[in-house]
């Protein structure tokens, strides 16, 4: 049977006033429902954290490729171009053999430096070559094989060499990878908990229910018209609970980024920006929260309809 | 009801083959010793329980077949009164009673005319706002017969309605049951009340291990307190 729209309104209306009069339960669900999504959110931070590093880390990863020395620089240009079309490549820069040099200097202290006297101009030993940027750094692999793959197509064998850090670079993404499936996992073990908890509140809860929705059955009330309140209820508690965590969270995160960026510049881990973060955590939250109520206030009217 | 038979899960058998017939308008003490089966009888007529055996209806409703979905239904032309009231602790006195019309989606302004009427029926309109908590026994009992009364049911049926009130606060409740009967509403009240069955004389049924055991008009309770 349709619901009139003036008792759809009296359900919005129940289901509000109801958090009001269950004053001291509603706020132990709210509060249940802030501590479990406040660690969940915490962890969630800190995974989405880990994942930029591990992201930032794996975008240096880049392949070096060295050409036969003394090739012509029509025949670079060419082979520039011909690695450049690999659709896995975003970027290939030319590195000639003078900034291979200046490269190398860099990298060494002082007195190391005096050895590489007298190797410059015509003595540069180097080879002109590219850094070979990819799209998605776990590809590197792959691109270096079809660069090396590029150099056999052709008689002349114009590569030297193809570089990226084989073997530590497949242990790092072994790393990250790792990094990031054991935060997935923490952040989903945390969701069960705070089923769990809340569950717990839930069925304290139940225990106040069960006369009132006797009695309200006993008047005639059908099984939709009771549950309908409480699940306007849970919606509130659970939207609440999580707009108020999600406020705490982002005002500590905005805080402690400000002390880290201001009180502690010498950290070399950037941390993500409230921007960025900001509306996934509190969107997640948001829709968690609203479910977690949901869930609760329907499973605590079940049980009970069937008197 | 018809050949009514009752038999709980657990092998207790509360009914055992009832026949009787509660005309409209009739005002009906059930009286008996403690576990005689009066509860059962009462907890059939507004389907809290199913009759294991034989025919039962109220207000031209098959009890026995009734599918669970149009027990609502039914519920909402029997006024229920309980001797420990039964409202919801945390609404008020208005809205305990309003909420019966509530179910039945009645308009918000009949809503509001009716239940200040009823409330004012059972003299309680200047306690309207009151949560059960801060009425005493008689009030609060007076706010469940509003309630039982809101939607113009057929049958009020009062399970020792004065079980827990003083003889003073009975009287009252008698008189406002006396009143709805007058009104032309059947009342089936089971009650332990000698005094009150023996002054305001109605038909009497008892009932004794399951059976029926005296059906008289304007009877009297016949058992030593």
């Amino acid at each position: 049977m349709a619901m009139k729209f003036s008792t759809l309104l009296r359900h919005l209306r129940e289901g509000f006033k109801n958090v009001l009069r269950n004053g001291w339960m509603s706020f132990a669900s709210v509060g249940s429902i802030i501590v479990s999504l406040f660690i969940l959110g915490v962890f969630m931070l800190l995974a989405l954290n880990v994942d930029k590093l591990a992201t930032q880390i794996e975008s240096q990863v880049e392949i070096r490729v060295y050409v036969q020395l003394g090739t012509e620089q029509a025949r670079i240009d060419e082979i520039n171009r011909t690695i450049g079309r690999i659709p896995e490549v975003k970027k290939v820069t030319f590195v000639s053999k003078e900034e291979g040099l200046e490269r190398l200097r860099e990298n060494l202290d002082d007195n190391a430096k005096t050895a590489l006297q007298g190797y410059e101009n015509e003595n540069n030993p180097l080879p002109d070559g590219f850094d070979v940027e990819v799209f998605d750094p776990q590809n590197v692999a792959y691109v270096a094989k079809q660069i090396q793959a590029i150099n056999d197509a052709n008689a002349d064998r114009p590569i030297m060499g193809v570089n990226y850090g084989q073997g530590t670079v497949e242990k790092l993404f072994r790393i990250t990878n790792a990094v990031r499936n054991i935060g997935l996992v923490i952040v989903a073990g945390l969701a069960i908990m705070a089923m769990f908890l809340i569950s717990t509140t839930i069925k304290m809860t139940i225990l106040a229910r069960r006369r009132e929705i006797g009695i309200m059955k006993l008047v005639g009330a059908t099984n939709n018209f009771i549950r309908w309140p409480f699940f306007v209820e849970g919606v509130l508690i659970g939207l609440g609970g999580a707009a108020i965590t999600s406020a705490i969270l982002m005002f500590g995160y905005s805080q402690l980024i400000d002390t880290a960026q201001y009180d502690m510049g010498l950290m070399l881990i950037k941390l993500a920006g409230v921007q960025e973060v900001g509306w996934f955590i509190t969107g997640t939250l948001l829709i968690l929260g609203t479910l977690l109520g949901i869930w609760g206030s329907v499973v605590s009217v079940r049980k009970y309809l069937k008197v | 009801m018809h050949d009514i038979w009752k038999t709980y899960p657990d092998g207790t058998s509360a009914l055992q083959g009832v026949n009787v017939v509660i005309d409209r308008n009739e005002f009906v003490y059930i009286v008996g010793p403690s576990g005689a089966g009066k509860s059962t009888f009462m907890k059939l007529i507004y389907r809290e329980e199913v009759p294991t055996k034989g025919q039962l209806s109220v207000n031209g409703f098959n009890i026995g077949k009734l599918k669970p979905r149009k027990i609502p239904y039914v519920r909402r032309n029997i006024g229920v009164v309980f001797q420990d009231f039964r409202l919801l602790p945390k609404l008020t006195a208005y809205e305990n009673v309003a909420f019966a019309m509530e179910v039945i989606e009645a308009s918000k302004r009949s809503i509001r005319r009716r239940t200040m009427e009823v409330l004012d029926l059972v003299g309680l309109k200047h306690k309207a706002n009151s949560l059960p908590a801060q009425l005493s026994g008689g009030e609060q009992q007076r706010v469940a017969i509003a309630r039982a009364i809101v939607n113009n049911p057929a049958v009020i049926v009062a399970d020792e309605p004065t079980g827990n009130l003083d003889p003073e606060t009975s009287w009252g409740i008698m008189k406002l049951l006396e009143e709805i009967n007058f009104r032309g509403t059947t009342i089936v009240m089971a009650t332990h009340n000698k005094e009150i069955v023996n002054s305001l004389r109605k038909r009497v049924i008892a009932i004794e291990r399951g059976s029926i055991v005296r059906d008289e008009i304007r009877g009297e309770y016949g058992y030593e307190v």
